[in-house]
């Protein structure tokens, strides 16, 4: 049987792209807004389900070529390094630290090593939501 | 940063790096970047030793959980100075070896990452200064032993041998944990520098012995002491560089530091005495018992390993007994047992590391280590023999090879401890000299063995896997190396003994150090004394034994070979398989409304049950604003589709009744401005309305389940309790009277971590480690399904195992 799904499909090519903006304003929103690295990665793998749904799973894969079971060991890696790299500062394992900065055009902006250890759970969640879907979905 | 927490560290970190650098074929060998910084790390560790030879320690603390008292703390005295050298200074060796050991086929990326981490974590086991710290850092020296005898996991043996060292040092480091919270629990510190400070007022307190004996427990099955040796031959299994590097010079030491480094806690005490001399000495004879029956070349050098470290172990109890006397003459004189300890432990080293590579390179030149099939080697392969004979002579206590002059000290040792008035020693304690004497006897004869049974009589080529050659240069370094190192040290050896020994002896004798210098004068002559009689007598009666075996090896028939420690191992294991099986079957049903009974259940014995317990369950709903339409609404509809969902006929309609449920309480968030908690429940519940769709794909048509009114009825009693349960607490939580109320701490967020987002701040820097642990859980699992679906049994067929 074969579904005609043009209007989902037009559909999916235009929201696909606001989920991930969503997705990156959520993330960096994260620190004094609703938001944050658990939400961000969710709604990013929320948009990558959205994609394998619509379309079929050879297709994306070509689209996009990557091994979500490598992305979520990076994040997971990123967010124990952090930890880790307090001791470089010789501070306790995972202090975080915070500062604000000038920064030309955007004005004064806070940076802070939070938005490290936050990407790491986004990828983390990213990557294990897409493997467990994908594997289990593959899996006929 | 302290740089002594970064020489741990920096292993870690290589190991990390390998498999990314490792590709197969490429020019430069992947063993180069392990060797790199095993030597780097070996030579900043030697600009220590003038600092530390003054009498000076490093120390240096990284917060790990301050709260609990857990640190990241590094120390370094000399006692630690001595493995990290050895630990350091062999790693190396043994790199280059295997560099040339190993052909380019197998997998090397993962050889040398595993000999990376237990490098690391042997560094951090003997720089560690805080007990929880040295308890992570050994137990993971055992996992690394377990991959690495493992590494050629295709053979049935290697499995055999990783899983038998791991469950023998790991139940022994599991005692060795409880013994440490036990000296927590009477000291109230993890630091072993502040535990030495406090427990010598504290002998007589209830858990003073047990916590004494646990140790021990961990010291003496990672040492291979009897009755735990029996790991040490299985683990021959692995490649020799490993044996050479873990099995002899390192990971077994790792019980002996333990025992050298809690001597100052409970040494002078009357069991910790005789536990340590007694079952050393035990084991000094038995694997040296032992070793001369065996035919393999590797089981002869493993059994002569458990014999050493026998013999080492009983000198460091004998040398406790200085800490008995307070400051004296006397405990300088008891305390040389201890200087002879550490002496003998770095001569081990470099002669049992020099015979275990020479054993390899045999091994790797003609196919076989049965000396039954060896012999005539020693014109073909010249350095080789060389180098077995000098390692041989040293460890049988021959002259001019260091260890003819650790073997004379310890003799003195065992004879000079006879005059001990303490612990009955007047009565039993003649037996130390001569169990010392007779097993270093067959000490002697299983030495010759090696040398003799290998390298000499005639060369049968027929018997041998390929025709004998002399082998590859770059293998020969190391041992080369090591055997000079054996000659010279026994021409130099209080270079040895005041620069790394003394300070050692020191750190062991913390208050014997402070009044009096420890340092002891090796010499080779020191007159026709007791000890160099005992020498003489081992050499006749050796060379006798071992020119005619036939006379005595009847003796061997006498133990009875169905009793054997490896049968009691091999029954328990099977037993305890056979009892996990019947009770993981007995609850384990494979159906999944059992487990989520136990699951139910316990929740509600749990958490109903603290609550009626802690009377925190009562609750007021006046105070409660009112409930408008809107809300009313939306918890019909809620109620709705949680009870349509008993009544749905196909699993869709179900997941779809389902997901109403979720988006209908992130409606309630939304109007109780949880803003994060509304946009959280949406996308999960998204994410996974689409995962449980995937999933029912594979389940079966949804039928009415027929189950007997019994049944039915604890189900709805389960139910009903879980709903009152969630319920009641839902309440109750206002009250605040299980816990304290702790969200004032939160609020001024923005100043302790910068952002206005509270419960974005909570999640990644308040409980940040909290987060960090759910995210490697979250990977685990994800890890989990993929292999448990990806690698299904049976896919790859089984010709890979049992081989």
């Amino acid at each position: 049987m074969k579904i005609n799904n043009v209007i989902l499909r037009t559909v999916t090519k235009i929201s696909v792209f606001i989920i991930l903006t969503l997705a990156v304003y959520l993330f960096f929103a994260g620190h004094n807004s609703p938001g944050g690295g658990f939400i961000a990665g969710l709604v990013l793998a929320a948009a990558f389900v959205l994609l394998f749904l619509v379309y079929d799973m050879d297709t994306i894969r070509k689209g996009i070529p990557i091994d979500f079971k490598k992305i979520a060991a990076f994040g997971a890696f990123l967010a124990v390094g952090t930890g880790f790299g307090a001791f470089v500062f010789d501070v306790p394992f995972l202090t975080q630290s915070f500062d604000y900065f000038e920064v030309p055009f955007f004005g004064e902006v806070e940076l802070s090593t939070v938005t490290i250890f936050e990407a790491g759970v986004s990828f983390a969640v990213v990557g294990v939501v897409i493997t467990i879907i994908l594997s289990i979905s593959e899996d006929v | 940063m302290g740089t002594l927490n970064f020489i741990v560290l920096i292993p870690f970190l290589a190991a990390i790096f390998i498999p990314l650098f490792y590709k197969k074929g490429s020019r430069l060998h992947i063993g180069l970047l392990p060797m790199i910084v095993a030597v780097s790390l070996f030579i900043y560790l030697l600009t220590y030793i003038p600092q530390i030879a003054n009498g000076k320690t490093f120390l240096h603390t990284i917060s790990w959980i301050p709260s609990y008292g857990i640190n990241f703390t590094t120390y370094l005295d000399g006692l630690s100075l001595i493995l990290a050298l050895l630990i350091t200074g062999i790693g190396t060796l043994v790199i280059l070896y295997s560099i040339y050991y190993l052909s380019e086929n197998e997998q090397l990326g993962h050889f040398y990452t595993y000999l990376m981490l237990f490098m690391g974590a042997m560094l951090g086991v003997v720089l560690s200064d805080n007990m929880m710290g040295l308890y992570v850092f050994w137990e993971l020296t055992s996992i690394s032993s377990f991959l690495l005898i493992a590494f050629w996991y295709q053979r049935k043996r290697s499995r055999e041998g990783a899983q038998k060292s791991l469950l023998i040092t790991v139940s022994g480091g599991f005692g060795m944990l409880v013994g440490f919270l036990m000296i927590y629990s009477m000291t109230g510190t993890m630091s072993v520098r502040e535990v030495i400070q406090i427990m010598p007022g504290m002998t007589d307190h209830g858990l003073f012995v047990p916590a004494m004996l646990l140790i021990l427990l961990g010291a003496f099955t990672k040492s291979a002491q009897f009755p735990f040796h029996i790991w040490l031959p299985d683990a021959m299994e692995a490649p020799t560089p490993v044996s050479a590097y873990l099995h002899s010079a390192t990971m077994v030491k790792a019980g002996i530091y333990l025992v050298a480094r809690f001597t100052p806690v409970f040494g002078g005490d009357g069991i910790w005495f005789w536990v340590v001399t007694g079952v050393g000495l035990f084991t000094l004879f038995w694997g040296s018992f032992q070793a001369v029956r065996q035919t393999d070349l590797k089981a002869l050098l493993a059994f002569s390993t458990v014999s050493q470290l026998g013999m080492i172990m009983s000198m460091f109890g004998m040398g406790s007994v200085a800490l008995n006397f307070g400051y004296s003459t006397e405990s300088v004189f008891y305390s040389q047992a201890t200087f002879a300890a550490l002496f003998h432990l770095v001569n081990h080293s470099t002669f049992k590391g020099a015979l275990f590579m020479v054993v390899g390179i045999v091994d790797h030149e003609v196919g076989t280590r049965d000396i039954r099939r060896l012999g005539g080697l020693a014109t073909i392969m010249p350095i080789t023999f060389t180098i077995s004979l000098i390692g041989s002579f040293s460890m049988a206590g021959l002259p001019p090879f260091n260890g003819f002059l650790s073997k004379e000290m310890f003799f003195q040792a065992a004879v000079d401890i006879t005059e001990l008035g303490l612990f009955h020693m007047d009565t039993i304690g003649n037996l130390i000299p001569i169990l010392a004497w007779v097993a270093s006897i067959f000490t002697f004869v299983y030495s010759m063995i090696i040398v003799f049974q290998t390298f000499l009589g005639p060369y049968r080529e027929e018997r041998l896997e390929r025709p004998a050659s002399e082998g590859p240069g770059g293998m020969l370094i190391s041992p080369v190396i090591l055997a000079a190192f054996v000659v010279l040290i026994f021409f130099m050896p209080n270079v040895l003994g005041n620069y790394i020994i003394r300070p050692a002896v020191e750190s062991v004798f913390p208050t014997l150090a402070a009044e009096v210098d420890l340092g002891v004068k090796i010499s080779a002559w020191h007159g026709l004394n007791t000890a160099l009689w005992m020498t003489i007598g081992v050499i006749v009666l050796g060379i006798l034994l071992y020119s005619f075996p036939k006379a005595w090896r009847w003796i061997y028939a006498i133990f009875p070979t169905g009793w054997s420690l490896n049968s009691l191992y091999n029954f328990t294991l099977e037993q305890g398989v056979k009892f996990s099986r019947t009770f993981t079957n007995g609850y384990m049903t494979g159906l999944l409304r059992h487990y989520m009974m136990y699951i139910y259940l316990f929740f509600i014995v749990l958490v109903a049950g603290a609550f009626i317990l802690t009377g925190s369950y009562d609750f007021t709903i006046s105070g409660n604003a009112e409930i408008s339409t809107f809300e009313w609404i939306i918890a019909m509809t809620l109620i709705i589709a949680a009870v349509s969902i008993l009544f749905a006929k196909s699993r869709l309609t179900a997941i779809l009744l389902n997901s109403v449920l979720g988006y209908g309480v992130a409606l309630f968030f939304v109007i109780f401005r949880a803003p994060d908690l509304a946009l959280t429940q949406m996308v999960i519940e998204t994410v996974t309305t689409v995962l449980f769709l995937v999933a029912y794909y594979f389940l079966p048509e949804w039928k009415r389940e027929k189950e007997t009114r019994r049944i039915n009825m604890s189900k709805l009693f389960v139910s009903i309790g879980v709903g009152a349960t969630f319920t009641v607490v839902a309440l109750a939580v206002q009250n605040n009277r299980l816990f304290e109320r702790i969200s004032t701490y939160f609020e001024n967020s923005y100043e302790l971590a910068g952002g206005r987002n509270i419960v974005n701040t909570i999640l990644s820097d308040f409980r940040g480690f909290d987060t960090m642990l759910e995210v490697v859980v979250l990977l685990i699992a994800g890890l989990g399904v993929y292999s448990i679906i990806k690698l299904k049994a049976g896919k790859r067929g089984d010709k890979l195992e049992n081989q």
